[in-house]
């Protein structure tokens, strides 16, 4: 555990040195839970990702900053068997995504690194169990670990200028799902009709750091009931 | 009562202080870019210093109100005129119903904030009126503002005009200054040889001792492909003593990033929530004012502070603010 400014309004709360997938996730999120039940007034908001924790707070009301870090220090050395910090209860969300080759442009190019064919990529895709390590880049865009390591395939050397809403895609050792319409560069090989960010819905992003994923492949036809 | 858009000019946005609270969905501050300038010019009109305002950026932008309001602007060196009379940054001005407000792209810098007495009425979106304009979300319909947009504005604090006119009266001529004003610091942000203080980023010692020195020595020029999200900047290149891939994590505006190409990209407001490029510096909150006036050709340069330096300056600035507030409390109901 190491805690470094980031700037004089937040600092970095390294959790972990290095990322072992579920391991690296727990540890920050029961880091994350220690600090919200800690409630330390200063603190404005944290953002975990990987295996760091952003703690943004406002620099006229912590005191001196050395105080300020022993006062986060002792908040994730608290008991963390307490009731308060038992982790929520496990969230499994089902994503139904269509492969069809008109959602799925990227499709032979991941079929091409991994040597396999795309039947046999799409299978093992959707059979994988997933969970978001962090939740950035746009509004509710969620970073999946679990790909079955056979998958992984770099960036496009180019990123495409506009990637559709919706969009199911591999970068490197991570797959995501793209909320809205936007630039990016990773692999395209499915779609999903859900809405992953909805400023109308009380929790605006579905997915969040922690949360359990699994992809349920449909036809075009379900797609598009789904999509009414 | 509402404020109509003759004219949305380069990129007019309403803005408030932003959308903390939401950065673990993925969800950027925002707000304006000068949270300092924009709560200063709500001051000086008696709005909370949340009230919604707009962004203007470049020109021109020219309003006209169905009602009569008090104004008031901070920011970069831009030229404002009410009907044919200007009015100086850090200064509240009254327009009257159906007369014209127009900002002209200023001779330094590039933004400003308007404040208008009642603030804009637009819906709360994750507690925020700011626009996202990436995400289409908040301010008005989720986009910049458009000629002939109308904007409804919430009812004001009624203000005592201590300044009698000529024959003792206490409503005073058309175009109406006020006697209140901002300290010229706060209200005129633009400087032409920007210097911005930084403290060390986690991933300094990742730089080698050249690139560092070139950090806190070398001018500095803004690219032409710097936006709300961030400045880029061209000079000497950064270079790393290694090479590894870093995992991502928070950013916050004012962090200084260095892509693999090394040259650094200085985040401002509507910089995303996670990112991992490696963070040489941050700018230091009290000179993200200056930051956000950076634009493209503008030379800077950074100098290093202590982190004790970095937040007695903003504690200095935050208690002189408070006081400010306090004096301006006289002027309104």
């Amino acid at each position: 555990m190491q805690i470094e400014p980031l700037g004089d309004a937040a600092l970095l709360v390294r959790v972990v040195d290095n990322f072992h997938l579920e391991e690296s996730l727990d540890a920050v999120l029961r880091a994350t839970r220690q600090l919200e039940a800690a409630a330390i007034p200063s603190v404005i908001e944290l953002a975990p990702a990987y295996t760091t924790i952003g703690v943004f707070f406002d620099p006229t009301r912590i005191g001196a900053f050395d105080e300020f870090r022993a006062a986060i220090e002792r908040a994730l050395q608290s008991d963390s068997k307490s009731a308060r910090l038992r982790a929520a209860v496990e969230t499994i969300t089902e994503v139904p995504v269509c492969y069809e080759n008109e959602f799925a442009p990227d499709l032979d190019e991941v079929a091409r690194q991994s040597g396999l064919s795309s039947e046999e990529v799409v299978r093992l895709h959707s059979n994988a169990h997933y969970q978001v390590s962090c939740v950035g880049f746009t509004p509710g865009f969620p970073y999946l670990t679990g790909l079955p390591p056979e998958l992984a395939t770099p960036r496009r050397a180019s990123p495409r200028k506009e990637i559709p809403a919706g969009a199911v895609a591999i970068g490197g050792t991570q797959t995501g799902i793209y909320p809205r319409k936007s630039p990016g560069g990773w692999n395209i090989i499915g779609r999903t009709p859900l809405q992953l960010f909805d400023v109308e819905r009380e929790s605006p992003a579905l997915f969040h750091a922690g949360d359990h994923v699994r992809f349920r492949r449909i036809s075009r036809d379900e797609f598009d009931r789904l999509s009414q | 009562m509402k404020m109509l858009v003759q004219s949305a000019g380069f990129l007019s946005s309403v803005q408030d202080s932003g959308r903390a609270g939401f950065r673990s969905s993925g969800v950027s501050l925002g707000g304006a870019l000068d949270p300092s300038a924009f709560r200063v010019a709500n001051a000086l009109v008696g709005n909370d210093h949340n009230a919604a305002g707009i962004e203007a950026t470049l020109g021109t932008l020219r309003l006209r109100f169905e009602d009569r309001r008090l104004v008031a602007w901070c920011g970069g060196d831009f030229s404002v005129q009410i009907g044919d009379e200007d009015l100086p940054s850090g200064h509240a001005g009254l327009v009257e119903k159906d007369e014209e407000l127009k900002m002209t792209a200023p001779s330094a810098g590039g933004r400003a904030w308007l404040a208008v007495s009642g603030g804009i009425d637009v819906p709360l979106v994750l507690g925020s009126r700011s626009t996202d304009l990436r995400g289409n979300f908040g301010g008005y319909e989720g986009r910049a503002l458009r000629d002939g947009d109308a904007l409804r504005l919430f009812k004001e604090r009624r203000f005592t005009n201590r300044r009698p006119d000529k024959n003792g009266d206490l409503e005073s001529a058309v175009p109406w200054i006020s006697e209140w004003s901002a300290p010229a610091p706060w209200a005129s942000t633009a400087h032409r040889d920007s210097f911005l203080r930084i403290v060390k980023g986690p991933d300094w010692n990742r730089f080698t001792p050249d690139a560092q020195t070139a950090l806190i020595t070398n001018p500095f020029v803004v690219t032409p492909d710097s936006d709300r999200m961030g400045a880029r900047l061209e000079g000497p290149e950064l270079a790393r003593v290694d090479a590894t891939d870093l995992l991502s994590e928070a950013v916050a505006p004012g962090t200084l990033q260095v892509p693999p190409n090394g040259k650094p990209i200085l985040l401002l407001g509507d910089c995303q929530t996670i990112g991992g490029y490696p963070k040489i510096a941050h700018v230091i909150t009290v000179d993200l004012p200056i930051a956000a006036q950076l634009w493209p050709g503008d030379p800077v340069r950074f100098q290093e502070v202590s982190l004790a330096e970095a937040q007695n300056l903003l504690c200095a600035r935050e208690e002189d603010f408070a006081r400010f507030r306090v004096g301006l409390s006289l002027h309104f109901e």
